[in-house]
């Protein structure tokens, strides 16, 4: 396949498939599904955000009418050194199951420390509170620069960075990365920024809680049906947590009601699994919206240094990022990325990057859009707008004089194929929003980002039907109208109706492995499954048809959904039909770990007016220019670049976790956790730019994640330019504006 | 504890009937505070009395002197009644900035008065227009001004066995406008960080001959500030006579910082809301005139 | 040992359709439209009211399933979203959120149908401000809300028109 064709159906956009579902309310996520004979989970939650647990007895629990299973910590597997999981989902199994249940030792409020099953919620809640823990109870650490304080607790006593001596630390990770001389070149620079800027710890802020229901019979085979973003990576981590083999457990996923990386873990499942194990019945958790932001992972708070040095003519000659943060109670920080990434649009050939990650008494954070992009690039943004106001030069013409080209290499030494940086860059130049005057008292601010965008494995298999409809089965739980994409391509590949192809997200018995939905890769990845199933099954139905017409298959030709020789046609359909006396079933499956995917980069214009009186800023306008190689269905890359963008703007004005000094959330719900609400908004146009990915056949790229990453610095810099005062400190909500407002 | 009763009584007789007898009851009338608070657990009450089937408490009345509204009558219903939001524009602002659209639906001006949350939006709008509260109780009826009726952060002057009937509400005099003004950092959804109630009367010739200024969210309770409304009476609204009632709200302003401000930004904004508010409401008088 | 069971019988209009079901006089309307009656489709997103993802309506009111009590709907009228469309004819709301792509996740598409059916009903023709502020109180953490809203005002047009 070309990846510069012209397509039949690819870039159009029909109603999604699973549209009607969920409009409708018949679409299930996952407390939805009730089994036959179910009882009801209960967590028992730390009130301390640091403590030994002393002793647990649940006695009085299982003593009550109604109660039919209790468990501690010590019903799960205990953790050693292995690795689970893969990409933004990979943690080792010592984090993984005192995240699901303390195994003796609390580092975060809410921690779990037991749990019990009971005949109703309200039966098994009381039961809960029936369980008694005893705690001796330490010192709790929330700021990541205590945390390396000399006397700080200490949180891990048997974990030490690599090249760290063994000494009590709660430094997690240190890992740095230089390329060429930064140094000799930063002595080489005309102009230089040096600052240091920070953003706070925030949640993913999904509308749908954590849900499961596990169901284990007699043999230990498990049927779990959850909320997730990966019911392979569920089953994975559910059978490392529990010990029960993963060949006898099956995971269906629902449908899922938002995750943005939150929903690539488990923190249920492995309790509903032993809860449902013990009491011999169906066990359904839901999780409360306070345990939500009280107990799961959010995205770390991070505090960057970033020097930026450029010469006269508009060069940016080098680069020093230090990325500090914080990774809460067990390692997840993902201080890596930002260390190869975080000059990932520039040409640099003198650089160092620094990620390190720190210990405090939160929960893990976990992955969010893009991990650890957002944090890097707002310090890194800001000073090169800075540095182009310095030398006098336009924002978006600086980023043009060192955008990354095609051969250019990043920091791991990759060099970059055919990319769209820079038609990006040009689009936004040349965008009417661009070229519109600011209004008076607002500022404008542009930035660019960037993310790699994961390959990975996916499987899908495509069974078609006597009547010529088509059913494709993958493994990639849909978040964001990927059902419809599959369809799309697949109706592209075999030429029947979009309306014949019945995408489904299957269960992990019924399709091959696949990884998370998430790292920007369902399009690509699974896509390239599904391309390579309908093509297998065009050649097949070439086969029939050319034993039929007695010719070699290489004679026969495959257009407009049927096989064509001479004036001889056989369609899909009839070769549907007659299938059983043409060879057998007509059924094909494919599977890959994709070496396809393609970086993504975007690039934001963002207006917004600031009352100085106030302190709130409204955005007045907002554009999003995105490369997406090429954009399969155009309505669901649009709502990713809108939503990504929405979430940057919610972390830059109004979101943050509020901590007090017991470690305790003062916030842990949607009425102080702010998210954008639709009346702060205005419309957010978006351009697709079309770049196509020379190793897709489709030219697809990913898209779900990069509209995060600008956002955060467009709108620091446009508030800047409303006000005249720089903000290096997120996020902007008016207390901070109007107190550096009257400072200055 | 769960709550064990619901019980509807249809007369305000039945009703104290009902309380009467001795468990732990909550009354109950759009529930967007109360069944908020049994859910987060600061709330635990065995009965739970709805007042919505009480005619006097949802009837909304307008005669020549007064305007009543039922302590349970819904914001969404004295929002859509055909006269009370010409009468009382910032009531109604400060009753649709209550919540959202759903919440509007249920909440009463009654409830959010009787929750006596620091930042209530009925209570300085309320406040700013004389609102009184008529309560019943076993003893028999009293009146209370608004300002008098909360009695600390989430406490209310309603002894045991009373309950809140009525507001009633002068109707303005001639040339008289209200207007109610918050700062949240969101549009919408959030709790007040700083809130402003007016109403005043400007002669033709723009002088002020009355006016009434009252601050939330910035106290432990709701505060009308008189030294704000001296600064007012007499003057031509001119940017002196604003100024000093600005200094006057951010002099009785005694805020605290929490997760949704500081100290003094409140202390700031309250000023700056109430400036605002009194240009939006002699902007109503005069267009009423033109 | 038996507990006394402490449940009210409560008879509603639910979507059409007289209803009668048992609750617990401290239930609220989400729970029991999920768990009692198996209308799944009213989602719960805080059981605070604070994300309208349990919007339903009551007697044509607006309101957070999840702050009404249960028992306050005798003798009422509840709309949830298995009650929207006619049959198999959607309501222009559903078909233009459906047209425009303004659901990702779906989680709060049942809530915003719900919500943007009472404004248009109430409001035949809102401005863009005046339908982001009605629907403000609908959370969506996927859209950022372009798509909807967009939608909900060709649903309006789309029904002016076919009053007209």
């Amino acid at each position: 396949m070309n990846a510069y064709q012209e397509f039949k159906i690819i870039g159009s956009r029909p109603v999604r498939p699973d549209g009607l579902d969920k409009v409708t309310g018949r679409a299930r996520y996952g407390a939805d599904l009730n089994m036959q004979g179910q009882i009801y989970g209960h967590v028992v939650r730390s009130p301390h955000a640091h403590a030994v647990i002393t002793s647990i007895d649940c006695s009085k629990a299982l003593a009550m009418d109604g109660v039919l299973a209790v468990m501690t910590g010590d019903d799960l597997v205990k953790p050693g050194n292995e690795m689970l999981g893969s990409g933004e989902g990979a943690m080792a199994l010592k984090d993984l199951v005192p995240m699901v249940m303390s195994q003796g030792k609390v580092l975060f409020h809410s921690q779990a420390v037991a749990a019990v099953a009971a005949t109703s919620p309200e039966l098994a809640a009381e039961a809960a509170r029936a369980v008694e823990v005893t705690y001796e109870v330490l010192p709790a650490v929330t700021d990541v620069h205590k945390a390396l304080a000399p006397d700080a607790p200490i949180l891990h006593h048997d974990r030490f960075p690599d090249d760290y001596p063994e000494e009590p630390t709660n430094l997690a990770t240190h890992i740095s990365l230089t390329v060429g001389e930064p140094e000799a070149a930063f002595a080489g620079a005309d102009v230089i920024v040096e600052q240091t800027y920070s953003v706070p710890m925030c949640h993913q802020g999904y509308i749908e809680p954590h849900a499961c229901v596990a169901s284990v019979d007699a043999r230990n085979r498990v049927d779990l049906w959850c909320s997730t973003q990966g019911h392979f990576a569920a089953r994975h981590f559910t059978s490392a947590a529990t010990g029960i083999d993963l060949g006898k457990i099956t995971v269906t996923a629902s449908e899922i009601g938002g995750g943005f990386g939150g929903k690539t873990t488990v923190y249920l499942e492995p309790l509903a699994v032993v809860l449902a194990q013990k009491a011999g019945r169906p066990v359904k958790m839901v999780m409360d919206r306070g345990d939500v932001f009280r107990a799961t992972g959010g995205a770390p708070g991070a505090e960057t240094r970033v020097k930026l040095g450029a010469t006269r003519d508009g060069k940016l000659v080098a680069a020093d990022v230090d990325c500090l943060m914080d990774s809460g109670a067990y390692n997840g920080g993902p201080a890596a990325f930002p260390v190869y990434m975080a000059t990932a649009c520039y040409k640099l050939s003198d650089a160092r990057s620094t990620g390190r990650s720190v210990y405090t008494n939160k929960p893990k954070i976990h992955a969010y859009r893009a991990p650890s992009m957002p944090q890097v690039t707002l310090g890194f943004e800001l000073a090169v707008t800075e540095l182009a106001i310095e030398l006098g030069i336009d924002p978006i013409e600086f980023r043009l004089m060192n955008a990354v080209d095609e051969g250019d290499a990043n920091m791991m030494g990759a060099p970059y194929l055919r990319i769209g940086l820079r038609e990006c860059l040009e689009t936004a130049r040349n965008h009417k929003h661009y070229k519109s005057a600011v209004a008076e008292g607002a500022g404008r601010g542009v930035a660019m980002g960037y993310w790699i965008n994961a390959g990975m494995q996916s499987s899908a298999t495509l069974n078609v039907i006597a009547d010529g409809h088509v059913s494709i089965l993958t493994g990639s739980p849909d978040i964001g109208g990927s059902r419809a994409s599959m369809a799309l391509m697949a109706s592209e590949v075999l030429g029947i109706p979009f309306e014949h192809i019945h995408p489904q997200v299957a269960a992990t018995d019924a399709v091959g492995h696949t990884d998370v939905t998430g790292g920007s890769r369902t399009t690509v990845a699974t896509g390239q499954a599904v391309i390579q199933a309908a093509e297998q099954c065009v050649a097949e139905m070439c086969r029939r048809a050319a034993a039929e017409w007695e010719v070699e298959p290489g004679v026969v030709a495959w257009s407009q959904g049927a096989a064509h020789h001479g004036d001889q046609t056989l369609t899909f359909e009839k070769l549907a039909s007659r299938a059983g006396t043409m060879g057998g079933p007509l059924t094909f499956s494919s599977s890959l770990n994709s070496t396809s995917a393609a970086p993504a980069f975007g690039v934001h214009i963002c207006d917004a007016e600031v009352d100085k009186e106030t302190g709130r800023t409204t955005i007045t306008r907002y554009t999003v220019i995105q490369d997406a190689g090429k954009a399969i269905h155009p309505d669901y890359v649009e709502g990713q670049m809108q939503g990504g963008a929405v979430q940057g703007i919610g972390w830059a004005l109004n979101e943050e976790y509020l901590y007090n000094e017991d470690g305790v959330l003062e916030n842990p719900g949607f009425l102080d956790y702010r998210i954008p609400v639709a009346s702060d908004l205005p419309f957010i146009d978006t351009v697709i730019v079309e770049v196509p990915n020379p190793l897709h056949p489709f030219g697809v790229k990913g898209v779900g994640e990069v509209p995060i990453v600008p956002p955060m610095p467009a709108i620091a810099e446009a508030v800047y330019q409303s006000t005249g005062v720089r903000f290096r400190d997120l996020p902007l909500n008016p207390p901070k504006i109007v107190a550096a407002l009257q400072d200055n | 504890m769960a709550v064990q009763e619901f019980i509807s009584p249809t007369s305000l007789s039945e009703a104290q009937q009902v309380v009467g007898d001795g468990a732990a009851s909550s009354w109950l009338a759009g529930g967007t505070d109360l069944l908020v608070g049994i859910r987060l657990g600061a709330r635990d009450p065995a009965r739970v009395i709805d007042l919505k089937q009480i005619p006097e408490l949802t009837a909304i009345e307008i005669d020549e002197t007064s305007v009543r509204i039922g302590a349970a009558a819904s914001a969404f219903d004295v929002l859509h009644n055909s006269d009370v939001p010409s009468l009382f524009p910032g009531l109604a602002e400060a009753l649709n900035l209550i919540g959202s659209t759903q919440i509007t639906g249920r909440c009463s001006a009654g409830g959010n008065l009787c929750n006596a949350s620091p930042a209530a939006d009925s209570i300085p709008a309320l406040i700013a227009n004389g609102a009184q509260c008529r309560i019943l109780g076993p003893d028999g009826e009293r009146t209370l001004a608004v300002e008098d009726f909360v009695v600390g952060p989430n406490r209310n002057a309603l002894a045991s066995g009373e309950l809140l009937v009525e507001l009633i509400l002068p109707r303005p005099a001639a040339a008289t406008s209200d207007a109610y003004l918050r700062l949240t950092p969101r549009t919408e959804m959030d709790i007040a960080v700083a809130g402003a109630g007016v109403s005043i009367t400007v002669d033709e010739s723009g002088t002020c001959t009355a006016a009434r200024v009252a601050i939330g969210a910035v106290a432990p309770t709701a505060l009308l500030v008189e030294a704000a409304a001296e600064a007012l009476v007499g003057s031509q609204l001119d940017q002196a006579a604003i100024d000093e009632a600005v200094a006057a709200v951010r002099a009785a302003a005694t805020p605290i910082s929490d997760k949704r401000g500081t100290a003094e930004y409140r202390t700031h904004v309250v000023g700056v809301l109430v400036a605002r508010a009194l240009a939006n409401a002699q902007a109503r008088i005069e267009e009423a005139r033109s | 040992m038996n507990k006394p069971l402490n449940k009210m019988a409560v008879q509603a209009n639910i979507n059409g359709e007289s209803t009668a079901f048992l609750c617990s006089p401290g239930q609220v309307l989400a729970e029991v439209l999920r768990d009692e009656l198996e209308l799944i489709g009213t989602k719960i997103g805080c059981n605070t009211g604070d994300c309208g993802a349990c919007s339903v309506l009551v007697d044509d009111r607006l309101v957070c399933s999840c702050l009404v009590l249960a028992a306050e709907v005798e003798g009422k009228s509840v709309q949830t979203v298995e009650g929207v469309a006619n049959g198999g004819e959607l309501h222009p709301v559903q078909q233009k959120l459906l047209e425009h792509g303004g659901l990702q996740c779906g989680i709060c598409t049942p809530g915003v149908v719900i919500a943007a059916k009472a404004l248009l009903d109430h409001n035949p023709d809102p401005t863009e401000e005046q339908a982001r502020y009605w629907l403000a109180g609908n959370l969506c953490r996927c859209t950022g809300y372009d798509k909807i809203i967009r939608a909900v005002l060709d649903a309006a047009k789309m029904m002016r028109e076919e009053a007209a």
